[in-house]
């Protein structure tokens, strides 16, 4: 009987079981020390492991990934936090300058095996700035590993090989589903218990970079998803009485390719959807791929289905995120001939 | 490797106390007699060093005002003061007990704060133009911001100046030249700067005040602000309020040297730490410095010294982190109960005046929230019309917002 946790749980453990395992990680953030985190991830690990391995950092987003790119360089494996994905950016140029390419310009003599979690997504009243999903900033940028999590489940497998990768990782948690899944409706919000995804094994077990999870199985059209968006998309599939592949893509990059192309080739229509904004979202990057790779297979145009072109608001925050009823009418649109 | 033995290893630091243990701070060594005042306007960043290393007080421990710090503020100036601070610790409690039940989504209270925007708002003039953290809501009060419009906001109705758009105490309030709170921290330090330097370039008599927190000024901002302040000798007050705690990340993990306010000295910024929870020096430091600013003499850098009495936000759980108890041993004490003691001792006010003000502060504040809730709550709207997520993210809305707004609207 494999015990029942939560994201959060899982998370915990994956982090527990990699410090158990290798004396080169080490762990640092905001709050993530004493106190084990504003979202209680990294709860008790400092003082089962000591504080020099879990500890809290200045509130400083470049400074801890500068830090930490160091420090992966003279061969720790640094497991950093960022509070929240939209604080990220103070980061963004030691990611997207120095960390991304070190391997790269070193000619391979040097490279940083670092994994920034991060919690990310709205659906918590977090307005503005709790609430964004900023993974289209990073899969646009080579040398990078992004991946965004679903369920207990899975964040425990993704992060274990995201700390193992020798590769940086940019790791999305959907904070929305930390402590159940969520379909989209905001008054009746369940926990993970009972729910299969939610069995984890209190072992170390990994789950690739590349590989995506058939979340649920169909013939007609193809709906791609990740984050809480997997689960909102669950409820719109049943909604739309349309029986469909559900791929819960994982990492975004890289992206399973194959799973991907033999769902379309299977369905012949796709619905692509997540919560970032739609412009240069990474649905785009999914489209225009799927086209290159499945035109003549395709029988309906490819429906993205994402948060507006705008800020992310507090108080009308469902008229932004895609619900089950936008989701489920692109579904039914894929059909018509 | 990871050092094994418990030997050589990373050196990381701790918080004074932690639950369980006893919080015992050691009594402040510094008296308001302490300091002499500087010339505002001629002296130099190294002629305030002492300022910076010492800290600046007018109110001794016993409610008695002294040293050249003292404003000399007259009895109605301090009960205006004080009357502030009481509306702001009332209308914080009544937002939180809203938000406890649901009618607004996040709260963050100033308690133990109270003064610092609010000494600081009074000392200087109305053009002066305000870039504050979500803790300084209290300078609102001060420029004459109602309370149906703050709560408006706070529980996002559709009477919120912002629309919905930002979490509560993200106040923004361009009549009071109250600039528009960013939750991501330390952000406005630097940007405050630019505010200051527009003042300069039009050649007008404004000043520009900022703060941004302990925890905060870990962030690249700071130091930008600083430099830049510097380089440009920008009419700016630069504040970090070192209220100890950055949610459950103790000061001594922001600078590894215990001091904030001498980290100004090497930029070659005017630099002092001030007693944050006591009224009368706040406002001579914010005073002195808006003198030297409006000079021309350049910015000010200024720790204010204080304690986050409650928790970070609605979110917060300090008794995780923190003696429950640990605010109560604040050498500073509390800012409220001080004022009001000074007030006492100079025979200006009593215990009875105290608790009429209390009442009536209390009365006007549920008057206000009567008022506001009639224009809806997040718990049951009405909310502002989907309208708002598209308007106002471009001077005029491009093609592609257009059409998604009419996929919104039906339109």
């Amino acid at each position: 009987m494999m015990p029942n946790m939560n994201m959060i749980q899982s998370l915990n453990s994956a982090l527990d079981i990699m410090l158990e395992r290798d004396p080169n990680v080490i762990i640092f953030g905001e709050d993530v020390g004493y106190f084990g985190g504003v979202f209680r991830t990294t709860d008790g690990l400092q003082e089962k492991h000591g504080e020099h391995r879990v500890f809290d950092s200045p509130l400083s987003e470049g400074g801890i990934a500068a830090t930490a790119f160091g420090m992966g360089l003279n061969g720790l494996r640094p497991v950093v936090e960022i509070q929240f994905a939209d604080y990220i950016f103070p980061a963004y140029d030691q990611i997207l300058n120095e960390i991304d390419k070190i391997r790269h310009r070193s000619g391979g003599e040097f490279w940083s095996p670092v994994t920034l979690r991060t919690p990310a997504g709205g659906g918590i009243r977090g307005g503005h700035h709790h609430s964004q999903s900023p993974e289209s900033q990073f899969t646009h940028t080579p040398g990078l590993k992004v991946v965004y999590c679903s369920t207990p489940y899975n964040a425990k497998g993704l992060l274990i090989s995201s700390i193992e990768s020798n590769d940086p990782v940019v790791f999305f948690e959907p904070k929305r589903c930390y402590r159940g899944p969520f379909y989209g409706d905001p008054h009746n919000v369940p926990t993970w218990s009972g729910h299969p995804e939610a069995e984890v094994p209190d072992s170390h077990f990994t789950i690739p970079l590349g590989q995506a999870r058939l979340a649920m199985e169909g013939d007609d059209c193809t709906v791609i998803a990740w984050g809480a968006m997997v689960h909102v998309c669950e409820k719109a599939i049943e909604d739309s009485g349309v029986s469909c592949d559900l791929i819960d893509l994982q990492p975004l990059l890289p992206w399973a390719k194959g799973t991907v192309v033999n769902s379309i080739e299977k369905t012949g229509r796709c619905v692509i959807v997540h919560e970032a904004p739609k412009t240069s979202g990474f649905g785009a990057e999914m489209t225009a791929s799927i086209q290159e790779r499945c035109f003549y297979h395709l029988e309906s145009p490819i429906q993205r289905v994402t948060g507006w072109d705008t800020p992310f608001p507090h108080t009308t925050e469902w008229d932004y995120m895609p619900g089950p009823t936008r989701i489920a009418a692109a579904i039914r649109s894929t059909q018509e001939d | 490797m990871a050092s094994e033995d418990g030997g050589s290893t990373i050196d990381v630091p701790d918080a004074p106390f932690r639950p369980g243990e006893e919080a015992s701070f050691e009594r402040w060594p510094w008296n308001p007699e302490d300091y002499p005042m500087p010339d505002a306007k001629t002296c130099s960043a190294e002629d305030t060093k002492e300022l910076a290393y010492g800290l600046v007080r007018v109110l001794d421990d016993d409610g008695n005002a002294s040293g050249e710090w003292d404003p000399g503020l007259s009895a109605d100036e301090l009960r205006l003061g004080l009357e502030h601070m009481v509306r702001l610790r009332i209308f914080d409690d009544r937002m939180m007990k809203m938000q406890r039940t649901g009618l607004l989504s996040f709260y963050m209270r100033s308690f133990g704060e109270e003064a610092v925007a609010i000494a600081q708002t009074m000392a200087l003039e109305e053009q002066d133009w305000i870039f504050p953290t979500y803790r300084q809501p209290g300078a609102q009060f001060v420029r004459g911001r109602s309370m149906v419009s703050m709560i408006c906001h706070c529980i996002g109705n559709v009477e919120d100046n912002i629309k919905g758009r930002q979490m509560p105490v993200h106040y923004s309030y361009r009549e009071g030249r109250f600039i528009s709170v960013s939750s991501p921290v330390g952000t406005q330090f630097s940007q405050a700067v630019g505010v200051a330097l527009a003042s300069r370039y039009k050649g007008l008599d404004e000043v520009t005040i900022t703060w941004i927190g302990d925890g905060a000024s870990a962030e690249g901002d700071y130091h930008y602000a600083l430099n830049f302040a510097s380089v440009y000798n920008a009419p700016v007050i630069l504040n970090v309020v070192n209220n100890q705690w950055a949610i459950s990340t103790h000061a001594n993990f922001s600078t590894g040297i215990g001091n904030f306010a001498s980290r100004g000295l090497p930029y070659g910024l005017a630099s002092i730490r001030v007693d944050g929870n006591d009224f009368l020096a706040l406002y001579s430091v914010t005073k002195w410095a808006r003198e030297r600013a409006a000079s021309g003499a350049g910015s000010t850098h200024i720790e204010v010294l204080t304690y986050r009495a409650g928790a970070h936000s609605s979110s917060d759980d300090p008794s995780r982190y923190r003696p429950g108890d640990e605010h109560t041993k604040w050498p500073g004490g509390d800012p409220v109960s001080r004022l009001k003691e000074h007030l006492i001792s100079i025979s200006e006010w009593s215990e009875d005046r105290h608790s009429e003000l209390e009442e009536r502060v209390d009365s006007e504040v549920v008057e206000a929230y009567k008022e506001a809730v009639k224009f809806g709550d997040l718990a049951n709207g009405p909310y502002p019309s989907a309208d708002t997520i598209f308007t106002e993210v471009y001077e005029e809305m491009p093609w592609h917002l257009r059409e998604q707004h009419d996929e919104v609207m039906g339109g």
